[in-house]
């Protein structure tokens, strides 16, 4: 385990996701709403790299006849097989018990933590003014 | 440094050295709307310009259903340079023919000219793509093979298309549908395999298809999820239809391919044929053998979208009863529902099997061992 700083804050407006290589895993974070995550980006499925798909929500019916649309942007769905995982937890939808996303936590952090904290930063450079975008691996 | 930025994902399979493949389903695209133009007549610009393609069924250059993805397509296969999925070379190349080490790539257009009414049409833009097929691909990526594409509709014309590509290295297969007008065992098709078989080419029927009948033989279904279904429902109207016609004792050298159809059914839809010949055989007495032994002597199967029970051995046993060597693997790239090829095959099988499964038959039926 090691934490990443990956940018600052202001590279990942909202709506915005990033694709990176962190010690040779593909990693995607996201910005939802404010909201940072991580996933690894490759479906758990076939392979496909899987944050390459849109953010879409989660229809779920109760009953025939009901259909419920919520968690609007929080749902990812693979760019091959239209597999869909819950971008919090790595949750599958299609087959919960045999497939998982690998989700990782991301947070904020201010620069003056970043700059002496146990942080993996070689390729920014960090000023204590901003705030980071930090990937636990 | 261990935190790598990059402009665009990496490629999802990886580069690393991988047994050779051949794939039995490539879709290849056209970048633009006037494409094919260099190789169809003035006439032909205009006449498209003016009336446009005349169908046997409404929507023919949209689904019938939505796709699931953007032109039932991955959404990862845009090639950099604009246009939609399939239709540059180089990132194909990059993408999937390197990455996936793939020895031998069946092209399998389609949006051709098949199922337009207007017959000369269709047989122009037939022998458009055949020629665009040489040019954008096969004569500049030798590992790939092109498929002769045939006005459907109107046999003679496909026969001579198919005498027109005869002897020609760049083409390993002829290419039909599985809906057309009438099923496709019956004689208006037979000047295509009579011309198949001369040629010494392979008939590969494609799941899909423009005949103006419904996906179901009881009318339009609801769903997107119905009509991918329902491409076995068709293509086991097609592989009874050719049966019971007699097209393998007219036509003795013809093989066919069943593409993108699944093969699960194969067994039970043999058995069912040869249980009603036992009681029927006096309605087509030119029948000489059981159904299923013309299945199982005229018939290969592609993999893709790869038949996937829970057990293992169910797989296994359907593949016995098809027999090892009549699959052939295929992805369909760059379509949606693409298998790729390190994830299709279950553990256990012999390294000659799968060798046969991933090579060896594609090449044997092909021409090319």
């Amino acid at each position: 385990m090691a934490r990443h700083v990956v940018a600052p804050v202001d590279e990942l407006p909202p709506g915005t996701r990033k694709f990176l290589v962190i010690d040779e895993r593909p990693i995607a974070i996201f910005n939802i709403k404010g909201e940072f995550f991580g996933l690894l980006n490759r479906c758990p499925h076939q392979g496909a790299a899987l944050c390459e798909g849109p953010l879409i929500g989660l229809a779920q019916s109760s009953d025939p006849g009901e259909i419920e649309y919520t968690r609007l942007g929080e749902i990812i769905r693979c760019p091959w097989h239209g597999w869909e995982f819950d971008i919090r937890t790595g949750q599958s939808y299609c087959d919960p018990k045999r497939f998982r996303a690998r989700a990782y936590p991301v947070t904020v952090e201010p620069g003056a933590a970043v700059v002496k904290g146990p942080y993996v930063a070689e390729t920014l450079a960090v000023s204590v003014e901003s705030d980071y975008v930090v990937v636990d691996l | 440094m261990n935190v790598q930025f990059r402009d665009r994902p990496e490629p999802a399979s990886s580069v690393s050295v991988k047994t050779a493949i051949a794939d039995c389903d490539i879709h290849p695209a056209r970048a633009t709307a006037t494409e094919l133009y260099p190789y169809l007549a003035k006439r032909w610009h205009e006449h498209l310009e003016t009336y446009g393609k005349h169908a046997y069924q409404g929507m023919m250059e949209g689904p019938p259903f939505p796709k699931a993805q953007p032109n039932a397509s991955r959404r990862d296969a845009y090639p950099p340079e604009g246009g939609p999925q399939g239709s540059s070379l180089s990132f194909m190349q990059k993408q999937h023919l390197d990455p996936n080490n793939v020895a031998l790539g069946v092209l399998n257009p389609l949006n051709t000219g098949q199922g337009i009414r207007n017959h000369d049409l269709a047989a122009a833009i037939c022998s458009a793509i055949n020629d665009w097929q040489i040019d954008k691909w096969t004569a500049k990526d030798s590992r790939l093979k092109a498929s002769v594409v045939v006005s459907n509709e109107d046999g003679v014309a496909a026969a001579a298309e198919i005498r027109k590509r005869a002897g020609d290295a760049n083409f390993v297969q002829v290419l039909l549908l599985s809906r057309n007008v009438e099923p496709l065992g019956q004689r208006r098709y037979w000047p295509i395999y009579q011309a198949a078989e001369e040629a010494g080419l392979p008939v590969g029927i494609h799941a899909f298809g423009y005949g103006g009948n419904p996906i179901t033989a009881s009318g339009w279904p609801s769903y997107y999820i119905e009509e991918m279904v329902g491409h076995s429902q068709c293509q086991q109207t097609a592989l009874a239809s050719l049966v019971l016609e007699g097209v393998f004792e007219r036509y003795p050298k013809l093989k066919m391919v069943m593409i993108e159809a699944g093969f699960g059914w194969a067994p039970s839809l043999a058995w069912r044929l040869d249980k009603n010949f036992e009681r029927l055989h006096s309605e087509v007495p030119y029948l000489k053998r059981k159904p299923s032994e013309y299945i199982s002597d005229h018939i290969w199967w592609t993999t893709q979208p790869m038949e996937d029970p829970d057990s293992r051995d169910h797989l296994l046993e359907l593949i016995e009863w098809i027999g090892w060597d009549k699959l052939l693997f295929a992805t369909d790239y760059p379509h949606w529902d693409y298998d790729d090829p390190s994830r299709v095959m279950p553990a256990g099988v012999s390294d000659a099997n799968r060798e046969a499964f991933y090579l060896g038959n594609a090449k044997k039926l092909y021409g090319l061992a």
